[in-house]
């Protein structure tokens, strides 16, 4: 500590063994000297009590002071970080506050400029270390919300990191066979719980990376306590989640707690079959859209052609002629395709194994007189037409 | 990785359908799409109906080979 060289009374050394010639401090020296001793000597620290005093100002900040059973420290949090906390702390709750002591000068008072609470009530370590982790992660940009990739429209492969023994792999599966029966799954096995779990899930996730025709990856297990879930806010698992070079989905199910993972993930799912949902798209939405477009592109053409006679019709009648025939070849040749087109409709009655029969001329038989004994007709099926005759 | 191949088929039908509904393409240049989208639309519709997904498990050897095998689910 400098302190002020200006000649003084030498209060401090007085009744000392060797009085010195050590000016006095003024009030507010000596008040700023020890505001920064405290600040530097000890920094920012995690400091555990209980609460008391807690009061809300209108401007946002909190006053409280945090006891033990010997000892107080008053503490003020800023309205800045106020807001930023999961937990207004009520008298009486034992929390963990992560603050910088200080010197309020003004007063004369020891006060923690906190910055951030945490209860301790039972989960309260496991709760601060997962409070650390989410900084570092913070740190490098791992929970940034414009890291977030898109999902694919139409996976081909999907790797699904989850335990061995089925359950989460069936649920998927499950929803893949329904939705997007196209897909191919690939089950990379890894313990999700128990002291392996880490190591197991950071090895899977990098042999994802190594996988051939993946794109996009699900990352899950089911519900299960609190504890259960260590793996997934676990910081090697977040990053090995950060590093998977194909989009990827948490899907840690539990109803209440948002583990890391979920939050480096791209997506978040609330269980593996929703993950499987949302990963796949659903064929019979995508079965309509193609058959919207067949027919978009039958009536397109169809159009087509009625501007172009309607502009026939606007010239001579020897010009008529002449550039029908030239119509004549390209409008048997459309009829040709719109068939083909027909069949190919995925709406198409016919494909749903009706058929329609239909004489030489091409009237359709609706009733049985058009059709006496001996006559030749075709039946048109979902993929052609079958020649036959009645008896 | 690149576009999937059903993403990329659409896409074209989209524009082949865009143009057709357009009023600027004369009938042979119209009915060249038209084939070319029945075409699209047949390839599309096929990829919809592959089969069963299939699901497969890897395995990392001792020398950090991969090994699929099919898997039952």
């Amino acid at each position: 500590m400098k302190r002020p060289s200006r000649p003084s009374a030498d209060l401090f050394g007085a009744g000392s063994a060797e009085p010195t010639n050590r000016p006095a401090y003024t009030v507010s020296e000596l008040g700023t000297a020890l505001r920064l001793a405290a600040e530097s000597v000890v920094g920012q620290v995690w400091i555990k009590g209980e609460v008391i005093g807690m009061k809300t100002y209108e401007a946002g900040h909190w006053y409280f002071t945090l006891k033990d059973a010997e000892s107080q420290l008053r503490c003020v949090m800023w309205r800045t970080y106020a807001q930023r906390q999961r937990l207004v702390p009520v008298d009486g709750v034992e929390v963990y506050v992560l603050g910088t002591p200080t010197v309020w000068t003004q007063r004369g008072e020891l006060r923690i400029n906190a910055v951030a609470l945490l209860p301790t009530a039972g989960v309260g370590l496991q709760q601060l270390a997962l409070e650390r982790t989410r900084e570092r992660l913070t740190e490098d940009g791992l929970l940034d919300p414009a890291r977030k990739r898109g999902l694919p429209a139409f996976p081909r492969g999907m790797a699904v990191v989850t335990s061995a023994d089925g359950v989460v792999l069936h649920d998927i599966v499950t929803v893949a066979r329904r939705r997007w029966p196209s897909v191919r799954i690939i089950l990379v096995p890894a313990k999700v719980q128990g002291d392996d779990a880490v190591d197991e899930l950071v090895r899977a996730l990098a042999i994802v990376n190594r996988l051939e025709g993946i794109d996009l990856c699900i990352v899950g297990r089911g519900g299960g306590g609190r504890d259960d879930l260590l793996a997934f806010n676990a910081e090697p698992v977040c990053r090995a989640i950060a590093a998977v070079r194909v989009p990827t989905i948490s899907a840690v199910g539990h109803e209440t707690d948002v583990t890391l993972t979920d939050l480096v993930a791209d997506l978040r799912a609330p269980t593996p079959s929703a993950a499987a949902a949302m990963a796949l798209p659903d064929r019979s939405a995508v079965a309509r859209q193609v058959a919207g477009l067949g027919s978009r592109l039958g009536s397109g053409l169809r159009r087509r052609i009625q501007v172009l006679s309607e502009r026939l019709a606007r010239v001579s009648l020897r010009a008529r002629h002449a550039v029908r025939r030239r119509v004549e070849a390209p409008r048997r040749r459309w009829e040709r395709l719109a068939a083909s087109l027909d069949a190919l409709s995925p709406l198409a009655v016919l494909g749903r194994g009706y058929s329609v029969a239909q004489l030489g001329d091409g009237r359709v038989v609706l009733k049985r007189e058009q059709l006496p004994a001996g006559t030749v007709f075709s039946l048109r099926v979902s993929d052609g037409t079958i020649k036959a005759r009645s008896e | 990785m690149s576009e999937d191949p059903l993403t990329q088929d659409l896409k074209r039908l989209e524009e082949i359908v865009h143009a057709l509904e357009g009023d600027e393409i004369d009938l042979d240049r119209a009915l060249a799409l038209f084939e070319e989208g029945v075409r699209y639309l047949k390839t599309a519709k096929d990829r919809l109906s592959d089969a069963e997904a299939r699901v497969e498990r890897v395995l990392e050897d001792a020398d950090g080979v991969l090994k699929l095998t099919s898997f039952d689910a």
